[in-house]
Protein backbone atom coordinates (compact mmCIF):
# COMPACT_ATOMS: atom_id res chain seq x y z
CA UNK A 1 0.00 0.00 0.00
CA UNK A 2 1.15 3.48 -0.87
CA UNK A 3 1.63 6.13 2.11
CA UNK A 4 -0.40 8.57 -0.04
CA UNK A 5 -2.22 8.02 -2.75
CA UNK A 6 -4.27 11.40 -3.96
CA UNK A 7 -6.33 11.34 -7.52
CA UNK A 8 -8.25 14.56 -8.75
CA UNK A 9 -7.28 16.97 -5.65
CA UNK A 10 -8.80 20.58 -6.16
CA UNK A 11 -8.82 23.30 -3.95
CA UNK A 12 -9.53 26.96 -5.03
CA UNK A 13 -9.96 29.98 -2.82
CA UNK A 14 -12.43 33.18 -3.70
CA UNK A 15 -12.07 31.79 -7.45
CA UNK A 16 -8.23 31.09 -7.61
CA UNK A 17 -7.25 27.83 -8.24
CA UNK A 18 -4.72 26.69 -6.39
CA UNK A 19 -4.49 22.91 -6.65
CA UNK A 20 -6.54 22.14 -10.25
CA UNK A 21 -6.09 18.14 -9.94
CA UNK A 22 -3.29 16.96 -8.93
CA UNK A 23 -2.37 13.35 -9.20
CA UNK A 24 0.09 11.63 -6.71
CA UNK A 25 1.52 8.19 -5.78
CA UNK A 26 3.96 8.02 -2.44
CA UNK A 27 5.42 4.46 -1.57
CA UNK A 28 6.28 3.61 1.57
CA UNK A 29 10.01 4.46 2.61
CA UNK A 30 10.05 6.73 -0.39
CA UNK A 31 11.55 10.13 0.13
CA UNK A 32 9.29 12.50 -2.43
CA UNK A 33 9.92 15.96 -3.50
CA UNK A 34 7.07 18.43 -4.55
CA UNK A 35 9.35 21.51 -6.47
CA UNK A 36 7.29 24.31 -7.73
CA UNK A 37 7.49 28.28 -7.51
CA UNK A 38 5.64 30.38 -5.35
CA UNK A 39 2.31 29.90 -5.78
CA UNK A 40 2.18 26.88 -7.49
CA UNK A 41 -0.25 25.27 -4.84
CA UNK A 42 2.64 23.20 -2.85
CA UNK A 43 1.58 24.40 0.95
CA UNK A 44 -2.02 23.75 -0.15
CA UNK A 45 -1.73 20.32 -1.48
CA UNK A 46 0.72 19.23 1.75
CA UNK A 47 -2.24 20.85 4.08
CA UNK A 48 -4.87 19.08 2.55
CA UNK A 49 -2.46 15.72 2.83
CA UNK A 50 -1.52 16.72 6.94
CA UNK A 51 -5.50 17.23 7.39
CA UNK A 52 -4.93 20.98 7.97
CA UNK A 53 -7.22 22.16 4.89
CA UNK A 54 -10.14 20.31 3.28
CA UNK A 55 -10.27 20.10 -0.35
CA UNK A 56 -12.96 21.19 -3.21
CA UNK A 57 -12.84 17.93 -4.47
CA UNK A 58 -10.65 14.55 -5.44
CA UNK A 59 -9.63 11.42 -3.57
CA UNK A 60 -7.28 11.68 -0.95
CA UNK A 61 -5.26 8.32 1.03
CA UNK A 62 -2.50 8.99 3.54
CA UNK A 63 -1.16 5.94 5.54
CA UNK A 64 -4.83 4.63 4.47
CA UNK A 65 -6.89 6.80 6.11
CA UNK A 66 -8.73 10.14 4.47
CA UNK A 67 -6.81 13.15 6.35
CA UNK A 68 -10.27 14.62 6.67
CA UNK A 69 -11.61 12.55 8.32
CA UNK A 70 -8.70 10.72 10.62
CA UNK A 71 -8.46 11.27 14.17
CA UNK A 72 -5.77 11.12 17.04
CA UNK A 73 -4.01 7.64 16.10
CA UNK A 74 -3.83 8.49 12.36
CA UNK A 75 -2.29 11.76 13.54
CA UNK A 76 0.46 9.66 16.11
CA UNK A 77 1.47 8.22 13.05
CA UNK A 78 2.62 11.22 11.32
CA UNK A 79 5.25 14.12 11.82
CA UNK A 80 4.96 17.65 10.83
CA UNK A 81 7.95 20.11 10.29
CA UNK A 82 6.51 23.04 10.71
CA UNK A 83 8.23 26.16 8.51
CA UNK A 84 8.41 29.42 10.53
CA UNK A 85 7.46 28.19 13.83
CA UNK A 86 8.60 30.54 16.97
CA UNK A 87 6.83 28.42 19.61
CA UNK A 88 8.36 27.12 22.98
CA UNK A 89 10.46 30.05 22.96
CA UNK A 90 11.02 29.97 27.02
CA UNK A 91 11.09 25.94 27.27
CA UNK A 92 14.52 24.85 26.67
CA UNK A 93 14.90 22.60 24.07
CA UNK A 94 15.33 19.41 26.58
CA UNK A 95 11.92 20.82 28.31
CA UNK A 96 10.25 21.18 24.71
CA UNK A 97 11.39 17.82 23.19
CA UNK A 98 9.99 16.30 26.14
CA UNK A 99 6.99 17.46 26.62
CA UNK A 100 6.18 16.71 23.29
CA UNK A 101 7.24 13.46 23.75
CA UNK A 102 4.14 13.40 25.91
CA UNK A 103 1.44 13.38 23.50
CA UNK A 104 2.24 9.89 21.92
CA UNK A 105 1.89 6.20 22.69
CA UNK A 106 5.29 5.14 21.85
CA UNK A 107 8.03 8.28 21.90
CA UNK A 108 10.90 7.89 20.73
CA UNK A 109 13.59 8.54 23.46
CA UNK A 110 14.04 12.67 24.04
CA UNK A 111 17.46 12.42 24.72
CA UNK A 112 18.28 10.43 21.90
CA UNK A 113 16.08 12.75 19.37
CA UNK A 114 18.30 15.83 20.56
CA UNK A 115 21.45 13.58 19.91
CA UNK A 116 20.03 12.45 15.88
CA UNK A 117 19.31 16.25 15.21
CA UNK A 118 22.72 17.64 16.73
CA UNK A 119 21.20 19.54 19.78
CA UNK A 120 22.75 18.02 22.48
CA UNK A 121 24.96 20.86 23.18
CA UNK A 122 22.35 23.01 23.18
CA UNK A 123 20.24 21.08 25.17
CA UNK A 124 19.29 23.53 28.55
CA UNK A 125 19.16 26.27 26.20
CA UNK A 126 15.91 28.44 25.76
CA UNK A 127 14.03 27.56 22.48
CA UNK A 128 14.44 31.31 21.70
CA UNK A 129 17.91 31.99 21.86
CA UNK A 130 18.78 29.33 19.15
CA UNK A 131 20.18 30.51 15.79
CA UNK A 132 17.81 29.91 12.38
CA UNK A 133 19.37 26.15 11.30
CA UNK A 134 19.28 25.36 15.41
CA UNK A 135 16.05 26.12 15.53
CA UNK A 136 14.93 24.39 12.35
CA UNK A 137 16.48 21.33 13.59
CA UNK A 138 14.60 21.40 17.41
CA UNK A 139 11.26 21.51 14.72
CA UNK A 140 12.46 18.53 13.33
CA UNK A 141 12.95 16.44 16.59
CA UNK A 142 9.29 17.41 17.69
CA UNK A 143 7.92 16.17 14.32
CA UNK A 144 9.63 12.82 14.68
CA UNK A 145 9.97 12.32 18.33
CA UNK A 146 6.08 10.17 18.40
CA UNK A 147 8.21 7.52 15.79
CA UNK A 148 6.46 8.36 12.62
CA UNK A 149 5.74 6.64 9.82
CA UNK A 150 5.16 9.68 7.72
CA UNK A 151 7.21 12.83 7.72
CA UNK A 152 6.22 16.25 6.01
CA UNK A 153 8.87 18.67 5.46
CA UNK A 154 7.96 22.10 3.76
CA UNK A 155 10.92 24.05 2.98
CA UNK A 156 12.93 23.11 5.69
CA UNK A 157 16.50 24.97 4.80
CA UNK A 158 15.25 27.84 4.02
CA UNK A 159 17.21 30.76 5.07
CA UNK A 160 20.05 28.02 6.15
CA UNK A 161 23.69 28.77 5.37
CA UNK A 162 25.66 25.82 3.30
CA UNK A 163 27.13 23.96 6.41
CA UNK A 164 24.31 23.96 7.99
CA UNK A 165 21.90 22.57 4.86
CA UNK A 166 24.64 19.94 4.30
CA UNK A 167 23.86 18.83 8.31
CA UNK A 168 20.30 19.08 7.75
CA UNK A 169 20.41 16.65 4.69
CA UNK A 170 22.29 14.27 6.59
CA UNK A 171 19.71 14.25 9.43
CA UNK A 172 17.00 14.17 6.37
CA UNK A 173 18.87 11.07 5.16
CA UNK A 174 19.06 9.25 8.37
CA UNK A 175 15.44 9.42 9.09
CA UNK A 176 14.72 7.86 5.68
CA UNK A 177 17.33 5.24 5.71
CA UNK A 178 15.47 3.87 8.99
CA UNK A 179 12.44 3.41 6.30
CA UNK A 180 10.95 6.55 7.46
CA UNK A 181 8.10 8.08 4.12
CA UNK A 182 9.34 11.76 3.82
CA UNK A 183 7.17 14.31 1.26
CA UNK A 184 9.51 17.32 1.09
CA UNK A 185 8.57 20.54 -0.50
CA UNK A 186 11.41 23.07 -1.56
CA UNK A 187 12.66 25.82 -3.69
CA UNK A 188 16.24 24.23 -4.01
CA UNK A 189 16.86 21.81 -7.08
CA UNK A 190 20.35 20.52 -5.27
CA UNK A 191 18.54 20.02 -2.30
CA UNK A 192 15.69 17.48 -3.98
CA UNK A 193 18.74 15.93 -6.03
CA UNK A 194 20.39 15.19 -3.16
CA UNK A 195 17.72 13.67 -0.94
CA UNK A 196 14.51 12.96 -2.86
CA UNK A 197 13.64 9.51 -4.67
CA UNK A 198 11.26 11.07 -6.83
CA UNK A 199 10.23 14.66 -7.83
CA UNK A 200 7.26 16.01 -9.20
CA UNK A 201 7.05 19.44 -10.25
CA UNK A 202 4.22 21.69 -9.65
CA UNK A 203 2.77 24.47 -11.82
CA UNK A 204 -0.09 26.50 -11.68
CA UNK A 205 -1.61 23.66 -9.42
CA UNK A 206 -0.57 20.88 -11.70
CA UNK A 207 1.95 18.52 -11.59
CA UNK A 208 3.89 18.96 -15.05
CA UNK A 209 6.35 16.27 -14.39
CA UNK A 210 7.35 13.74 -11.99
CA UNK A 211 10.04 11.34 -12.25
CA UNK A 212 13.69 10.85 -10.71
CA UNK A 213 16.35 13.74 -10.06
CA UNK A 214 18.32 11.83 -12.60
CA UNK A 215 15.75 11.41 -15.23
CA UNK A 216 13.19 13.96 -14.92
CA UNK A 217 11.72 15.44 -18.42
CA UNK A 218 14.02 12.99 -20.44
CA UNK A 219 16.87 14.49 -18.79
CA UNK A 220 19.16 11.37 -19.04
CA UNK A 221 19.17 11.09 -22.82
CA UNK A 222 19.05 15.00 -23.42
CA UNK A 223 21.71 16.36 -25.78
CA UNK A 224 24.73 17.07 -24.25
CA UNK A 225 26.87 19.86 -24.71
CA UNK A 226 30.84 19.30 -25.61
CA UNK A 227 32.60 22.75 -24.48
CA UNK A 228 36.21 23.15 -24.67
CA UNK A 229 38.71 26.21 -25.50
CA UNK A 230 40.44 26.34 -29.22
CA UNK A 231 42.47 29.12 -30.22
CA UNK A 232 39.52 30.63 -31.70
CA UNK A 233 38.20 30.39 -28.33
CA UNK A 234 35.45 28.32 -26.60
CA UNK A 235 34.26 26.34 -28.69
CA UNK A 236 30.23 23.85 -27.84
CA UNK A 237 28.67 21.57 -29.46
CA UNK A 238 25.82 19.73 -28.65
CA UNK A 239 25.29 16.41 -29.69
CA UNK A 240 23.00 12.86 -28.65
CA UNK A 241 26.86 11.09 -29.27
CA UNK A 242 29.34 12.74 -26.97
CA UNK A 243 32.35 10.33 -26.85
CA UNK A 244 31.93 10.10 -30.56
CA UNK A 245 32.41 13.53 -31.10
CA UNK A 246 35.26 13.62 -28.60
CA UNK A 247 36.83 11.15 -30.28
CA UNK A 248 37.27 12.70 -33.55
CA UNK A 249 38.59 15.95 -31.61
CA UNK A 250 40.85 14.59 -30.08
CA UNK A 251 42.86 13.30 -33.12
CA UNK A 252 43.93 16.74 -33.49
CA UNK A 253 45.29 16.48 -30.10
CA UNK A 254 44.85 17.64 -26.77
CA UNK A 255 41.48 19.43 -26.20
CA UNK A 256 41.75 22.16 -23.30
CA UNK A 257 39.19 22.73 -20.91
CA UNK A 258 37.29 19.64 -22.20
CA UNK A 259 33.65 19.69 -20.72
CA UNK A 260 30.66 17.38 -20.80
CA UNK A 261 27.43 18.29 -19.51
CA UNK A 262 23.76 17.82 -19.31
CA UNK A 263 21.16 19.49 -18.83
CA UNK A 264 20.96 20.23 -15.19
CA UNK A 265 17.67 19.86 -12.81
CA UNK A 266 17.60 23.10 -12.24
CA UNK A 267 17.82 23.72 -16.51
CA UNK A 268 15.24 20.93 -16.57
CA UNK A 269 13.02 22.47 -13.42
CA UNK A 270 13.05 25.94 -15.01
CA UNK A 271 12.00 24.64 -18.78
CA UNK A 272 9.15 23.28 -17.36
CA UNK A 273 7.71 25.76 -15.06
CA UNK A 274 8.74 28.69 -17.84
CA UNK B 1 -4.93 -0.55 16.11
CA UNK B 2 -2.75 -1.07 19.68
CA UNK B 3 -2.25 2.57 19.90
CA UNK B 4 -5.51 3.79 20.75
CA UNK B 5 -5.62 2.26 23.70
CA UNK B 6 -2.08 3.73 24.58
CA UNK B 7 -2.36 7.08 23.44
CA UNK B 8 -2.38 9.50 26.70
CA UNK B 9 -5.80 10.42 28.15
CA UNK B 10 -7.25 13.63 27.63
CA UNK B 11 -6.98 15.28 31.16
CA UNK B 12 -3.89 14.10 31.84
CA UNK B 13 -2.29 15.66 28.88
CA UNK B 14 -4.51 18.71 29.95
CA UNK B 15 -2.59 18.88 33.24
CA UNK B 16 0.55 18.60 31.37
CA UNK B 17 -0.01 21.44 29.31
CA UNK B 18 -1.10 23.43 31.95
CA UNK B 19 2.49 23.01 33.78
CA UNK B 20 4.26 23.63 30.49
CA UNK B 21 1.95 26.73 30.43
CA UNK B 22 2.75 27.96 33.62
CA UNK B 23 6.67 27.39 33.58
CA UNK B 24 6.35 29.83 30.27
CA UNK B 25 4.16 32.18 31.62
CA UNK B 26 6.25 32.43 34.83
CA UNK B 27 9.51 33.19 32.58
CA UNK B 28 8.52 35.68 30.46
CA UNK B 29 9.06 39.10 32.84
CA UNK B 30 6.02 40.60 31.12
CA UNK B 31 3.51 38.30 32.47
CA UNK B 32 5.08 39.18 35.81
CA UNK B 33 4.94 42.89 35.33
CA UNK B 34 1.94 43.73 34.09
CA UNK B 35 -0.35 40.57 34.61
CA UNK B 36 0.54 39.52 37.85
CA UNK B 37 2.01 42.68 39.33
CA UNK B 38 0.07 45.59 38.32
CA UNK B 39 -3.05 45.24 39.79
CA UNK B 40 -0.90 45.34 43.51
CA UNK B 41 0.84 48.24 42.33
CA UNK B 42 -2.51 49.79 41.42
CA UNK B 43 -3.88 49.12 45.02
CA UNK B 44 -0.80 50.65 46.68
CA UNK B 45 -1.10 54.14 44.30
CA UNK B 46 -4.91 54.42 44.19
CA UNK B 47 -5.68 52.72 47.66
CA UNK B 48 -3.22 55.66 48.67
CA UNK B 49 -5.35 58.19 47.01
CA UNK B 50 -9.07 56.56 47.95
CA UNK B 51 -8.70 54.88 51.07
CA UNK B 52 -9.22 56.89 54.23
CA UNK B 53 -11.13 54.58 56.32
CA UNK B 54 -10.68 50.81 56.76
CA UNK B 55 -14.47 50.22 55.42
CA UNK B 56 -12.91 51.49 52.26
CA UNK B 57 -9.94 49.74 52.02
CA UNK B 58 -12.03 46.65 52.21
CA UNK B 59 -14.17 47.83 49.08
CA UNK B 60 -11.60 49.00 47.55
CA UNK B 61 -9.38 45.68 47.56
CA UNK B 62 -12.46 43.56 46.85
CA UNK B 63 -13.14 45.43 43.37
CA UNK B 64 -9.62 45.09 42.50
CA UNK B 65 -9.20 41.50 43.13
CA UNK B 66 -12.03 41.34 40.62
CA UNK B 67 -10.22 43.63 38.12
CA UNK B 68 -7.31 41.27 38.28
CA UNK B 69 -8.70 38.32 37.82
CA UNK B 70 -10.41 39.73 34.78
CA UNK B 71 -6.93 41.14 33.78
CA UNK B 72 -5.35 37.44 34.38
CA UNK B 73 -8.17 36.02 32.24
CA UNK B 74 -9.99 37.99 30.07
CA UNK B 75 -6.77 40.01 28.64
CA UNK B 76 -4.06 37.26 29.97
CA UNK B 77 -5.91 34.52 28.20
CA UNK B 78 -6.97 36.10 25.02
CA UNK B 79 -3.38 37.47 24.72
CA UNK B 80 -1.77 33.90 24.98
CA UNK B 81 -4.08 32.42 22.71
CA UNK B 82 -3.05 35.15 20.21
CA UNK B 83 -0.08 34.53 21.10
CA UNK B 84 0.19 30.79 20.52
CA UNK B 85 -1.92 31.29 16.97
CA UNK B 86 1.24 34.14 15.92
CA UNK B 87 4.07 31.93 17.15
CA UNK B 88 3.05 28.55 15.68
CA UNK B 89 2.18 26.65 19.16
CA UNK B 90 -0.96 26.07 17.75
CA UNK B 91 -0.39 24.84 14.56
CA UNK B 92 2.08 22.59 15.74
CA UNK B 93 -0.33 21.48 18.16
CA UNK B 94 -2.79 20.57 15.79
CA UNK B 95 -0.80 18.22 13.79
CA UNK B 96 -0.39 16.32 17.28
CA UNK B 97 -2.52 13.50 18.56
CA UNK B 98 -3.10 15.81 21.42
CA UNK B 99 -6.83 16.37 21.43
CA UNK B 100 -7.91 20.37 21.44
CA UNK B 101 -9.26 19.72 24.79
CA UNK B 102 -6.08 18.69 26.48
CA UNK B 103 -5.05 22.44 25.01
CA UNK B 104 -8.08 24.20 26.79
CA UNK B 105 -7.49 22.60 30.04
CA UNK B 106 -4.20 23.44 29.53
CA UNK B 107 -5.19 27.12 29.40
CA UNK B 108 -7.73 27.09 32.59
CA UNK B 109 -4.45 25.55 34.77
CA UNK B 110 -2.78 28.52 33.53
CA UNK B 111 -5.32 31.03 34.28
CA UNK B 112 -6.31 29.91 37.64
CA UNK B 113 -3.20 29.43 38.76
CA UNK B 114 -2.08 32.93 37.56
CA UNK B 115 -5.34 34.25 38.92
CA UNK B 116 -4.55 33.12 42.41
CA UNK B 117 -1.02 34.40 42.61
CA UNK B 118 -2.30 38.13 41.16
CA UNK B 119 -5.06 37.96 44.06
CA UNK B 120 -3.08 36.81 46.62
CA UNK B 121 -0.49 39.53 45.50
CA UNK B 122 -2.60 41.33 45.76
CA UNK B 123 -4.45 40.76 49.10
CA UNK B 124 -0.74 40.60 50.82
CA UNK B 125 -0.29 44.47 50.07
CA UNK B 126 -4.20 45.48 50.80
CA UNK B 127 -3.39 43.32 54.18
CA UNK B 128 0.04 45.07 54.97
CA UNK B 129 -0.26 48.84 53.88
CA UNK B 130 -3.93 48.88 54.23
CA UNK B 131 -4.97 46.83 57.37
CA UNK B 132 -7.63 44.99 54.91
CA UNK B 133 -9.28 41.81 57.24
CA UNK B 134 -9.38 38.68 55.15
CA UNK B 135 -13.27 37.38 54.71
CA UNK B 136 -14.02 36.15 58.57
CA UNK B 137 -16.87 33.07 57.81
CA UNK B 138 -16.53 29.67 56.06
CA UNK B 139 -19.68 31.18 53.94
CA UNK B 140 -17.77 33.63 52.85
CA UNK B 141 -15.04 32.21 51.74
CA UNK B 142 -17.38 29.95 49.57
CA UNK B 143 -19.14 32.54 48.12
CA UNK B 144 -15.26 33.81 47.22
CA UNK B 145 -14.87 30.79 45.76
CA UNK B 146 -17.42 30.31 43.14
CA UNK B 147 -17.32 33.68 42.12
CA UNK B 148 -13.48 33.66 41.40
CA UNK B 149 -14.20 30.15 39.66
CA UNK B 150 -17.48 31.33 37.61
CA UNK B 151 -15.53 34.78 36.84
CA UNK B 152 -12.34 33.16 35.27
CA UNK B 153 -13.87 30.86 33.38
CA UNK B 154 -16.55 33.36 32.22
CA UNK B 155 -14.13 35.64 30.92
CA UNK B 156 -11.53 33.36 30.01
CA UNK B 157 -14.52 32.34 27.46
CA UNK B 158 -14.58 35.31 26.49
CA UNK B 159 -11.34 36.57 25.91
CA UNK B 160 -10.68 33.26 23.75
CA UNK B 161 -13.16 34.39 21.98
CA UNK B 162 -12.50 38.15 20.97
CA UNK B 163 -9.00 36.69 20.61
CA UNK B 164 -10.07 35.39 16.76
CA UNK B 165 -10.50 39.32 16.56
CA UNK B 166 -7.24 39.55 16.55
CA UNK B 167 -4.95 39.14 13.91
CA UNK B 168 -1.38 39.79 16.29
CA UNK B 169 -0.82 40.14 19.42
CA UNK B 170 -0.15 43.83 19.07
CA UNK B 171 -3.78 44.30 17.37
CA UNK B 172 -4.92 41.82 20.98
CA UNK B 173 -3.59 44.27 23.59
CA UNK B 174 -6.34 46.74 21.57
CA UNK B 175 -9.31 44.47 21.29
CA UNK B 176 -9.00 43.32 24.71
CA UNK B 177 -7.75 46.27 26.90
CA UNK B 178 -10.47 48.65 25.79
CA UNK B 179 -13.80 47.04 26.72
CA UNK B 180 -11.22 45.54 30.27
CA UNK B 181 -10.61 49.24 30.96
CA UNK B 182 -13.88 51.30 29.59
CA UNK B 183 -15.84 48.16 32.23
CA UNK B 184 -13.40 49.18 35.21
CA UNK B 185 -15.05 52.33 34.73
CA UNK B 186 -18.26 51.34 34.41
CA UNK B 187 -18.38 48.50 36.62
CA UNK B 188 -17.56 50.15 39.91
CA UNK B 189 -14.49 49.29 40.36
CA UNK B 190 -12.49 53.21 40.28
CA UNK B 191 -15.80 54.73 40.90
CA UNK B 192 -19.11 53.51 42.69
CA UNK B 193 -21.82 52.44 40.07
CA UNK B 194 -24.47 54.37 42.48
CA UNK B 195 -22.85 57.79 41.06
CA UNK B 196 -23.25 56.58 37.23
CA UNK B 197 -25.31 57.82 35.03
CA UNK B 198 -28.51 55.40 34.16
CA UNK B 199 -27.00 54.33 31.43
CA UNK B 200 -23.70 54.04 31.96
CA UNK B 201 -24.58 52.01 34.97
CA UNK B 202 -26.91 49.61 32.88
CA UNK B 203 -24.03 48.99 30.17
CA UNK B 204 -21.44 48.06 33.21
CA UNK B 205 -24.31 45.49 34.60
CA UNK B 206 -24.62 44.10 30.99
CA UNK B 207 -21.06 42.54 31.57
CA UNK B 208 -19.21 39.62 33.79
CA UNK B 209 -16.65 42.36 35.71
CA UNK B 210 -19.39 44.53 37.68
CA UNK B 211 -20.77 41.18 39.24
CA UNK B 212 -17.61 39.60 40.08
CA UNK B 213 -16.12 42.92 41.74
CA UNK B 214 -20.02 43.28 43.37
CA UNK B 215 -19.43 39.24 44.85
CA UNK B 216 -16.30 39.99 45.96
CA UNK B 217 -17.30 42.97 47.64
CA UNK B 218 -19.98 41.05 49.54
CA UNK B 219 -17.27 39.26 50.90
CA UNK B 220 -14.83 41.63 52.24
CA UNK B 221 -17.17 43.97 53.28
CA UNK B 222 -17.38 44.78 57.39
CA UNK B 223 -20.93 43.90 57.76
CA UNK B 224 -23.94 43.32 55.33
CA UNK B 225 -24.65 46.69 56.01
CA UNK B 226 -22.41 48.15 53.21
CA UNK B 227 -24.61 46.65 50.53
CA UNK B 228 -27.04 49.79 50.13
CA UNK B 229 -23.88 51.33 48.53
CA UNK B 230 -24.53 48.74 45.03
CA UNK B 231 -26.48 50.05 42.69
CA UNK B 232 -29.49 48.40 43.35
CA UNK B 233 -29.13 48.54 47.22
CA UNK B 234 -28.39 44.62 48.01
CA UNK B 235 -25.49 41.71 47.41
CA UNK B 236 -27.90 40.27 44.94
CA UNK B 237 -25.73 37.01 45.26
CA UNK B 238 -28.53 34.90 42.94
CA UNK B 239 -27.88 37.81 40.19
CA UNK B 240 -24.48 37.51 40.11
CA UNK B 241 -24.54 33.50 39.58
CA UNK B 242 -27.05 34.04 36.89
CA UNK B 243 -25.27 36.63 34.84
CA UNK B 244 -21.55 34.72 35.46
CA UNK B 245 -23.59 31.21 34.42
CA UNK B 246 -25.19 33.01 31.54
CA UNK B 247 -21.45 34.45 29.66
CA UNK B 248 -19.96 31.15 30.54
CA UNK B 249 -22.09 29.43 28.39
CA UNK B 250 -22.40 32.28 25.73
CA UNK B 251 -18.35 32.22 25.78
CA UNK B 252 -18.67 28.45 25.30
CA UNK B 253 -20.50 28.86 22.27
CA UNK B 254 -18.58 31.84 20.56
CA UNK B 255 -15.52 30.05 21.28
CA UNK B 256 -16.71 26.52 19.37
CA UNK B 257 -18.34 28.23 16.31
CA UNK B 258 -15.30 30.86 16.57
CA UNK B 259 -12.00 29.12 17.84
CA UNK B 260 -9.10 29.27 14.80
CA UNK B 261 -6.03 27.44 14.80
CA UNK B 262 -4.19 29.40 12.56
CA UNK B 263 -4.15 33.16 10.68
CA UNK B 264 -4.69 31.71 7.38
CA UNK B 265 -8.65 31.12 6.22
CA UNK B 266 -9.30 27.46 5.37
Amino acid sequence: MNAIRVRGLKKAYKGHQAVAGVDLDVARGEVFAVLGPNGAGKTTTVEILEGHRGRDAGEVSVLGDDPARAGRVWRSRLGIVLQSASDAANLTVHEAVRHYAKYYADPRDPDEVIELVGLAEKAKSRAGTLSGGQRRRLDVALGIIGRPELVFLDEPTTGFDPEARRHFWGLIKSLAAEGTTILLTTHYLDEAEALADRVAVLAGGRIVAEGTPQTLNGRAHADATVRWLSDRGYQEVRTSEPTKVIAELSRHGELAELTVTRPSLEDVYLELIA
Amino acid sequence: MTAVATLPGTFSLGLSRGATELREFFRQKENLIFTVSLPAILMLLLGTVYVKEPAAGQMFAASMIGAGIISTSFVGLGMSVVADREDGTLKRLRGTPMPFTSYFIGKIVLVFVSSLVEAVLLMAVAMLRFDVELPSTAQKWFTFGWVFVLGVISCSLIGVALSSIAKSTRNAAGVLNLPYIVLQFLSGVFISQAVLPESLRVTGSLFPLKWVCQGFRSVFALDDGYAVMEAAGSWELGKIALVLGAWTIAGLLLVTRTFRWSNTTS
